[in-house]
């Protein structure tokens, strides 16, 4: 029998569902507001959340302070050029894992997911080190190999999964029509799991381009993204919230607008599989 | 040309095996239906004929070259799967041209045999739709477009009628007879459906456990089974078995009379009371509880008047079939 929903019951739920949105979206809502606040008062206490002295001034000076659209170009590079290298290094690979796979598989897969759990911080010194001497340093060549390695379990995760969900006669079929091992997956596989490589690199894209841990550590100036250009403004002299802030916004806008109009493919992409 | 020769065929998933050895002629043009019950191996046996799972043991020839080992695509076989498996994403079009385009033919080439193939079953104005437009007959016509156009030695067919409905797999299973009958190409068919078989086959491989029962024409298996397995599989509803001292009466462990040999006659010799009365309108299925025997299962005309409860005598009015204690045909 079907679940009664009362009117009371949907306001309730309604009313829950709209407090617990605006409570993770708070953060990003005060940065917003604060990005167009004087200093003072983005440091003024108690918080305000709103002020009267609203300004555009703090974007200016960013502006004009720091050389944006190259990092947003990095950015764009490295997030894409990571994900897309994932992509090409990830089919193959869970192609296998989902239609032969071996005795040892599933052990893999889980040790896969099992590195993401290290701490980056684990292996930081010997990546700075290996990074500087084979001269990878501060480029984003290297940081395009960095977050591809990072991302890997996570897109060959995903990718298993749709995988996993494509019935192996349609793949038979193929092999009965002539169809070699890389025509079965350029021409049937490939094109059938077109929706869950979309929201594979969706969501690989966001990741990239959120990642601040080893676009810090791994570049100076030259392949700094738009992460580290956040850092740039927490300077020595002390933080400027409001800039920071304007900053800040800058970097996460891309990224906020590309989630915004692909929601639907990441929510399809992140429920994939829970329910058969 | 599509004669196809297994030779001590083996299969074993670890330590279960699912084809302990199989030795089988299928002569050019024959249409062979596996049949068994669920789990008899009959699935794996194709699979193995098509090459989409590796033999442990033993030869599979097509056209006289050994076969065993190549993979599927250069075995010139063309299979229909249960599931009908067409590409999703391409039109009826694309999905029939797919095994011509991966042969390297030329487009005019694919056209002209897509074309022809579509006239054959009727899918000329489906053919710039998808899948996921067309009903589970048009898709079954859809894997067998796909099927017809290689030309291939031999047709593989899994199951493909047990997605339909009841009235459509009638339809269907007449057009692959009429199919067989225009291209002439050796047709392996699997089904656990005893009438598909028994319609369809011009030989009817039984299969129980991974073991060929019995080999043979329809009728030569419906009117001379080797054992009581093919005995009770062929035949709807199955054959009726008695043991006891009426089986002993006919000097066997085991005597077994078909439904359609046994009349309601007020002198006959088994007297019982009427459970289950089913009336068709052509035919009538009655189930009979005789005293010392058990149920019997009587298939009567459609007018037939007997209902729950009745005291009928029954006798058999036909061949009595008869068996050893091992389960064997006595001659």
């Amino acid at each position: 029998m079907a679940r009664a929903v009362t009117p009371q019951r949907q306001w309730i739920v309604t009313i829950a569902a709209w407090f617990v949105a605006l409570l993770i979206f708070f953060p990003v809502l005060w940065m917003i507001l604060t990005s167009f606040k004087t200093e003072a008062s983005a440091v003024a206490s108690p918080p305000q959340l709103f002020t009267a002295d609203w300004t555009t001034e703090n974007y200016t000076e960013v502006w004009a302070r720091s050389d944006y659209p190259r990092f947003f170009w990095n950015s764009v590079v490295i997030s894409v050029g990571s994900t897309l290298l994932g992509l090409a290094i990830a089919i193959p690979a869970a192609w296998s894992m989902a239609f032969v796979p071996g005795k040892r598989t599933k052990d893999l897969l889980m040790w896969m997911l099992s590195t993401k759990m290290m701490p980056a911080v684990g292996v930081l010194i010997p990546m700075y080190l290996l990074f500087q001497k084979i001269g990878l340093y501060d480029t984003k060549t290297g940081l395009i190999l960095a977050l591809m390695l990072m991302n890997l379990p996570i897109i060959v995760w995903m990718l298993y999964t749709y995988f996993k969900e494509i019935p192996g006669e349609i793949l038979e079929a193929a092999r009965m029509d002539g169809a070699s091992l890389w025509n079965e997956v350029v021409y049937v596989l490939t094109p059938m799991a077109i929706p869950g490589i979309a929201s594979t690199m969706l969501l690989n894209i966001i990741l990239a381009w959120n990642e601040a841990f080893w676009t810090i550590t791994l570049t100076t100036t030259k392949a700094a993204p738009l992460s580290a250009f956040i850092a740039s403004f927490s300077a020595p002299q002390g933080l400027f919230y409001a800039k920071l802030s304007a900053a800040s916004t800058m970097a996460i806008l891309p990224i906020l607008i590309l989630g915004w109009f692909s929601q639907k493919q990441l929510v399809r992409g992140l429920t994939f599989g829970a329910v058969k | 040309m599509g004669q196809i020769t297994l030779k001590q065929v083996r299969k074993s998933f670890g330590d279960v095996h699912v084809i302990p050895g199989v030795d089988l002629d299928i002569q050019d043009g024959e249409f062979v239906v596996f049949v068994g019950p669920s789990g008899c191996g009959k699935s794996t046996l194709l699979r193995l004929i098509a090459g989409l799972e590796d033999t442990t043991a033993g030869t599979i020839e097509i056209d006289g070259k050994n076969a065993t080992n190549l993979p599927p695509a250069r075995r010139g076989l063309a299979m229909v799967f249960q599931s009908y498996a067409l590409y999703p994403h391409m039109t009826v079009r694309k999905n029939i041209a797919f095994p011509l385009k991966m042969a390297g033919m030329t487009e005019a080439e694919q056209t002209k045999r897509v074309e022809r193939a579509a006239k054959v079953l009727n899918l000329g104005s489906y053919l710039d739709r998808r899948p996921g437009q067309l009903s589970g007959g048009q898709r079954q016509r859809v894997a067998i477009g796909r099927a017809i156009v290689r030309e291939p030695a031999a047709f593989l067919f899994d199951e493909p009628l047990s997605n339909l409905d009841a009235a459509l797999r009638v339809g269907m299973r007449q057009e692959i007879s009429e199919l067989h009958q225009s291209l002439k190409t050796t047709m392996i068919y699997v089904t656990h459906d005893q009438v598909e078989a028994m319609t369809m086959a011009d030989k009817i491989v039984v299969l129980n456990a991974g073991r060929i029962e019995q080999v043979g024409a329809p009728l030569e298996l419906y009117n001379n089974p080797r054992n009581l397995f093919v005995a009770g599989f062929i035949g709807s509803p199955k054959m009726n078995f008695i043991t006891g001292p009426e089986a002993e009466k006919h000097g066997a462990h085991t005597i077994g009379v078909r439904p359609e040999h046994i009349r309601v006659a007020d002198d006959g010799i088994w007297q019982g009371v009427v459970g289950l009365s089913e009336h068709l309108g052509s035919d009538s299925f009655i189930k009979v509880d005789v005293s010392g025997i058990g149920v019997i299962n009587l298939r009567g005309p459609g007018e037939l008047n007997v209902h729950h409860g009745d005291r009928i005598r029954l006798s058999p009015a036909g061949k009595i079939h008869r068996f050893d204690a091992q389960g064997l045909a006595l001659k």
